[in-house]
């Protein structure tokens, strides 16, 4: 077998796997997995800049948001149907991305994350200041007929479960198999080289500014993608999603499963996802567990879980 | 020869001792048999487990804090006195962390993990909201003591009530009327630039312009802000009253810059305690406030007329005649709204008791008896006092309490009527199906 059929049968063994899942889990472990295949492909997005490109961005809860507001705005104000609302949230997080990243993007390093920050906490509080429309901090509930879909098939109904679980792994193994592409690809290799050297790439011909704007927009339409999934599957848009949390937490998914590995990112949310359902059930100290296991990370697993996997035993993981 | 089935038909067998062996080692057979002891306990003495949707950590964790704590005071009452319908009640925490997202994930945590009956006990408005969704899906009645408005509003959907604590526009609306006949006719408003805000900003006006007087001036501040010094010049000089609703930490560097802004002199003040729960009336800084007017939902301290039933409630949940805690002085309850729990504990008994509730399958007929109340009367089990629950909006309206502080305590001047508080309800969740 060679190294590209090894690649895609371990990425579709585990969408496989996820997907056998949804037949096997419990219903308050199948609910929860629901959510966390929506936050890992967010967190996949995240990692598209950050892991490949070498942006450490503070704003990408900006996006995340873009695609809630923008699918759950849509659908309370304009009356749009699931598909349409779902378009304009990734019409909403591309041009965010691009906007921010015009701007954003002639900045590298520690002024980067604080440009992002700021943008991102400019849009958190548009959303605040926009309360009549958008419902400022309490936000706005999709009613569960809001967040029905109509097809030649019959209705389908995101409020169910297993309808829920099954679109949000669609979701998540459509951009994974985009992220594989993505980072075997000519663009995802030249985005490394970026990160590892972008005046030699420079040099080299290549137009570094580009090749990291395109990445943000892809990264930017991506988590406005997971975005408007949560809000249609789950039926709340909220502004505490604009937050700067919202920014880090993918940040620490992406380090926990490994930066710039495809897998990573859904390891890494479900791990934290795990610890803080866990240890919550014993101490309101929680965040303490997730503290003491980001210091064994720096101390001993500096790459994240699949990072230290590849650099030690498995070299040819994407 | 006697003939059995003769006998039969005239009447009883006699029982001999070898059926009655048998029947009863068939009888002990299914006794035994772990299916029949689950289905037993569940019909019987199994607990009612209500799971606690508890604000443990985060914005909300003070809140949390008493909440908890009123809750664990009202279920030993419960059940020392027998529990609900014969069953002991337990109650299943889990922390949302104040969060919308994390809300959500508890309430189907209570539902398909702990199974438990029923969900209660939040209170910030974006966590009801955020997890309201969740209960409807899940088909779980959702008590909440939140005050927010979004339950009155319709909103949420069916499964959602709010049967212990009155609604922020049925608080304003019938502060209202004190203010124009009390403080002043020209009224400027302080408010964050939330949510929170937006409720008095909304639904105070309408309100004193229906009692006699008007607002002059609104002024949002935004939640971010630590400094309130320059939004001080934009209070008209014409104002009468300055009705202040900040809330959180930052609420003792606003009365201080607005002491130091105003000096000796200044409008009349008419505060909502939500601004200083959990704070100590008394801390440095807010000397400005003393002869100020305040909102409560029930009386901080110990008041002269107190009924034999809040005395026992304030006792039960452990607080002194200052409302800290009765172990540490320091430790200030949030006794404005705390009482919320122990009533709102009270009703889901009564509409448990009401419904003949045996399990999850009764979930429907909980929510109907839960709408069928319409008045609680004053007690042991509503020491905050009497109130009328609106089935068709789900939200409970009662007396508001208006206290003065003075002598660095808070005295009750006013008590509100019910009537003063209603309005026109502009949902009907019982049209909605289950």
């Amino acid at each position: 077998m060679n190294g590209t059929a090894r690649l895609w049968l371990l990425h579709a063994a585990v969408v496989a796997l996820l997907a056998a899942l949804n037949f096997l889990l419990p219903a308050y472990h199948h609910g929860l997995m629901a959510r966390i295949l929506v936050l890992a492909t967010f967190a996949m997005g995240y990692n598209l800049t950050f892991g490949y490109g070498g942006l450490l961005s503070l704003g990408h809860a900006m996006f995340f948001a873009a695609g809630l507001y923008g699918a759950g705005l849509g659908i309370h104000h304009l009356g749009l149907g699931v598909p349409a609302a779902f378009l304009a949230a990734l019409a909403c997080g591309a041009a965010l991305a691009f906007l921010a990243g015009v701007l954003a993007l002639r900045t590298t390093g520690v002024a980067f994350m604080i440009v992002t920050l700021m943008f991102s906490q400019a849009f958190h509080l548009a959303i605040l200041y926009f309360s009549a429309f958008t419902g400022g901090d309490q936000g706005l509930v999709l009613r569960p007929q809001q967040r029905r879909i109509e097809t030649m098939l019959g209705t389908l109904d995101l409020t169910d479960p297993t309808t829920r679980y099954l679109t949000a792994l669609a979701l998540f193994s459509v951009v994974l198999f985009a992220m594989l592409a993505i980072v075997r690809s000519g663009f995802g290799r030249v985005l490394v080289a970026i990160r590892e050297n972008e005046e030699r790439t420079r040099m080299l011909g290549y137009d570094t500014f580009a090749s990291r704007l395109a990445a943000l927009v892809a990264s930017g339409t991506i988590c406005a993608a997971a975005g408007a999934a949560y809000g249609l599957l789950f039926g709340y848009v909220g502004a505490n999603f604009a937050s700067v949390q919202y920014s880090i937490l993918p940040l620490l998914w992406v380090l926990l499963g490994g930066a710039a590995t495809t897998l990573g990112p859904l390891f890494g949310t479900v791990f934290m996802y795990y610890v803080v359902d866990i240890a919550s059930g014993y101490t309101s100290a929680y965040m303490l567990a997730v503290g003491v296991i980001l210091i064994l990370l720096v101390l001993f697993f500096r790459k994240g879980l699949l990072g230290t996997l590849r650099e030690r035993w498995l070299g040819w993981l994407p | 020869m006697t003939d059995r089935k003769t006998i039969s038909a005239a009447g009883p067998a006699p029982l001999t001792r070898r059926t009655a062996l048998k029947g009863m080692a068939a009888a002990g057979g299914l006794m035994a048999a772990p299916g029949f002891v689950r289905y037993a306990q569940a019909q019987s003495s199994a607990p009612i487990r209500i799971g606690f949707q508890c604000h443990r950590t985060g914005i909300g964790a003070a809140y949390g804090r008493w909440y908890e704590r009123t809750t664990a005071a009202a279920v030993k009452l419960i059940n020392e006195a027998g529990g609900i319908n014969g069953r002991p009640v337990e109650i299943v925490i889990e922390d949302d962390g104040t969060d919308a997202g994390r809300g959500a994930e508890v309430v189907a945590k209570f539902a398909n993990q702990h199974k438990t009956d029923i969900v209660y006990g939040t209170l910030f408005s974006h966590v009801v909201i955020g997890s309201a969704p969740a209960a409807g899906e899940l088909k779980i009645p959702y008590y909440v003591v939140s005050e927010g408005y979004h339950v009155a509003s319709g909103q949420l959907n069916r499964w959602c009530l709010q049967p212990g604590i009155t609604d922020v526009r049925a608080q304003v609306t019938s502060m209202a009327p004190w203010i124009a006949a009390n403080a002043g006719k020209k009224v400027t408003m302080i408010y964050p630039d939330y949510a929170f805000g937006y409720d008095h900003r909304d639904y105070l006006p309408p309100a004193l312009e229906k009692a006699g007087a008007e607002v002059v001036a609104k002024i949002a501040i935004p939640p971010t802000e630590s400094s309130f010094t320059r939004y001080f010049p934009q209070i008209p000089s014409s104002t009468e009253v300055l009705y202040h609703v900040m809330v959180g930490p930052a609420v003792l560097t606003f009365v201080k810059e607005l002491g130091e802004f105003y000096g000796s002199s200044g409008p009349k003040l008419f505060g909502f305690i939500d601004s200083l729960e959990a704070v100590d009336i008394n801390s440095p800084g807010l000397e400005y406030l003393d002869g100020s007017h305040f909102w409560e939902g029930s009386p901080r301290y110990a008041q002269a007329g107190d009924s034999d039933a809040m005395k026992a409630y304030r006792a039960a949940v452990g607080i002194d005649d200052n409302g800290a805690s009765a172990n540490d002085p320091r430790d200030i309850s949030t006794a404005g709204h705390m009482f919320g729990c122990w009533e709102t504990l009270y009703v889901i008994k009564q509409a448990m008791e009401a419904s003949g509730y045996r399990g999850p399958e009764d979930r429907a007929k909980l929510v109907e008896a839960t709408e069928a109340i319409s008045t609680i009367a004053e007690g042991p089990e509503h020491p905050q006092g009497d109130k009328v629950f609106d089935g068709k909006i789900h939200q409970v309206f009662g007396h508001q309490y208006i206290s003065k502080l003075e002598g660095g305590r808070l005295n009750v001047v006013h008590k509100t009527s019910i009537e003063d508080s209603r309005y026109e309800p502009e949902a009907d969740y019982t049209a909605q199906p289950f």
